[in-house]
């Protein structure tokens, strides 16, 4: 028994070495992060609907009354309360949504009054993605009294009921797109600073960070190198779902009678006059209601569909 | 625990004279005059109206007695009813309280009903459609849903059918609370749905769902028993913001159905710039919320006994 292993010549071997090409298929392909989650969105076919019809939505309100034949308060006094898709026999006038009370056209004024909607409602966002990103990104940061006091003064905003604020804020402002902004944005913004702090606070207890802090880089290069990145996909699902919060608050505002002053048309005032003669002429409402509803669906599913893409950690 | 409750309640009053000073703030700003838009009134005259209603003394005088009649509990005379703001309020919020409460009672019990179905029956044509329903109530606004309720089911299949099952206006009757209740809910029903299936999933994949599964307790014994009571915990956290929500949504839904609560009021002062009767308004609004805000926190506190109510922090 003893010795009976054969010994093996070396030259029985064969060196393969790396190669490369085993490694791709073995790992596959390198995706970063956003690519991930783009992929994942577009899995999504309800979010990818939602964006398509938003995408549409924007650029009818953009194009539609630049190109419109009528102005927004241009009237028709011949043929008011006009159906939908009438044409006027005399003047060969074109009203595909018909028109109201004065004879405007109905088409015109409701992606003008979309435009103002949008703009209302994305400028409101946008000014609140700033400031909450900056106080929550100092509160975080700082901690300790400086949060402490911080977070207080939130609290206490939060405390009033944000469209009691706005009404009151309203009545004080001069009328106007902007005044509606600005009225939003100020309570609007307490939300995303929260969000943004509570990311912030966990994130900088993160390794990665104590090494950025131990190597010597300064706070404002570690937020916004380190910390903000990182809260990112936090923060673009918090702007897409406080859209339609914000295109409410101006349809019922509008809808109160505090809306955009008169030559002006939004989707909210648009839906208020549509109303007083609603059991009358019920597409008067319906086409500005469709509008406003169809957008905040739109924005909410994506806003579902984005926080499932960008949120590794409620992947099935 | 009672240090908690101190801290809370020291900082809902906080909250409360910030608003008091706000709202009287933010009417003496407004634009026009209250005694402006009747016919021309002589120099006497207004200077007696201003001496009646305080307004011709210094700024800081009128808030420090603004602060007193308020906590003493006089919201002042409405300038345009000439009644006192607290009678038109006594009159007026009971019907608005009445159809609050129905929506807030509707829209939990529902809501919490649709969450459940939705997370049991997870990935079916249940959980589809109950979170179908969820999402067009977060995005139809309430007076939209109000206006169509009364068009097809009050004037529409009256006329389809020839009897009248629901009023068109008016709160007389069960019949005519039906709709108007069920718009105001819609929203609230549609967050509390969403809000209790997530969880309900939280809740059916912790371990002891799955240690009461393997003892081989029934599927409606886990879900009632084990499930459904830990995981209304969050719904509780909601109360507070929809209460506010269905508060300011009766403005509309009062409009559109003609119910005489505190919402028409509230629109028609905006309207006539009437200060007393809007910061009235404002003010027993915000004080029932933010004082529902605190009962709900406590009563959190309470029901939760993990939650270690000194530790609280966002």
């Amino acid at each position: 028994m003893d010795s009976k292993i054969k010994h093996i010549d070396k030259s029985q071997f064969e060196r393969i070495g790396l190669d490369k090409s085993d490694i791709k298929t073995v790992s596959g392909q390198n995706t970063s992060y956003w690519k991930d989650a783009f992929r994942r969105l577009s899995m999504n076919k309800a979010a990818i609907a939602a964006l398509v019809i938003i995408i549409i939505i924007t650029l009818f309100s953009i194009f539609v009354p630049a190109f419109s034949p009528y102005t927004i308060s241009e009237q028709h006094l011949g043929h008011t309360y006009a159906p939908l898709g009438f044409r006027d026999p005399t003047d060969g006038h074109m009203h595909l949504f018909g028109t109201d009370s004065l004879g405007r056209d109905i088409f015109t004024r409701v992606w003008y009054g979309g435009r103002i909607s949008l703009f209302i409602s994305f400028s409101a966002v946008l000014i609140n993605f700033i400031i909450g990103i900056i106080y929550g990104g100092i509160s975080g940061y700082a901690g300790g009294v400086v949060d402490n006091i911080m977070m207080r003064i939130i609290e206490i905003i939060n405390g009033i009921p944000y469209l009691i604020i706005v009404i009151l804020l309203m009545m004080v402002l001069p009328a106007g797109t902007m005044t509606m902004v600005i009225a939003y944005a100020t309570v609007g913004w307490t939300g995303m600073a929260r969000l943004v702090r509570g990311q912030i606070m966990s994130l900088k207890e993160q390794d990665y960070v104590v090494a950025a802090k131990v190597m010597g880089a300064r706070p404002a290069r570690i937020i916004t190198k380190h910390l903000l990145p990182n809260t990112l996909s936090v923060v673009i699902v918090n702007i897409t779902l406080s859209i339609p919060s914000a295109i409410f608050t101006e349809a019922f505002l509008s809808y109160i009678g505090l809306g955009v002053p008169v030559p002006l048309a939004s989707w909210g005032t648009l839906a208020n006059e549509g109303s007083r003669v609603f059991q009358m002429y019920p597409s008067q409402l319906i086409i500005p209601a469709i509008c406003i509803s169809l957008t905040m669906l739109s924005f909410n599913l994506l806003g579902d569909g984005l926080r499932d893409a960008l949120d590794p950690r409620l992947r099935k | 625990m009672i240090k908690y409750i101190f801290k809370r309640i020291f900082y809902s009053f906080l909250t409360l004279i910030i608003l008091v000073a706000l709202t009287f703030f933010m009417m003496r700003l407004l634009p026009g005059d209250p005694f402006i838009g009747q016919k021309a009134i002589p120099e006497t005259t207004l200077k007696a109206l201003n001496e009646k209603y305080g307004l011709d003394k210094p700024m800081w005088q009128q808030l420090l007695i603004y602060f007193g009649n308020v906590f003493r509990g006089d919201l002042g005379i409405s300038i345009h009813y000439n009644r006192p703001v607290n009678d038109i309020i006594r009159q007026a919020f009971p019907y608005s309280f009445d159809l609050g409460i129905r929506a807030l009672i509707f829209a939990t019990v529902m809501g919490i009903l649709l969450g459940i179905i939705a997370a049991v029956k997870r990935g079916t044509h249940w959980d589809t459609l109950s979170m179908f329903l969820a999402i067009i109530g977060v995005s139809v606004p309430g007076f939209i849903v109000g206006s169509l309720l009364q068009y097809f089911f009050a004037l529409k299949l009256t006329q389809w059918t020839g009897i009248a099952f629901f009023p068109n206006t008016g709160w007389n009757g069960f019949a005519a609370k039906i709709l108007p209740s069920f718009a105001l809910s819609l929203s609230s029903l549609a967050t509390v749905s969403r809000l209790m299936r997530t969880s309900m999933m939280d809740v059916l994949s912790q371990d002891y769902i799955k240690t009461a599964k393997s003892k081989g307790l029934s599927q409606k014994a886990i879900v009632w028993k084990h499930a459904v009571r830990n995981a209304i915990m969050p719904v509780i956290t909601v109360l507070g913001p929809i209460s506010a929500a269905l508060l300011t949504g009766a403005f509309v839904v009062e409009n559109i159905f003609a119910i005489p609560g505190m919402g028409k009021f509230f629109v028609y002062s905006i309207q006539t710039q009437d200060y007393t009767m809007i910061s009235g308004t404002t003010l027993f609004y915000g004080a029932f919320l933010i004082i529902a805000n605190l009962l709900v926190d406590l009563a959190y506190g309470f029901i939760d006994p993990r939650v270690k109510l000194s530790e609280v922090k966002e």
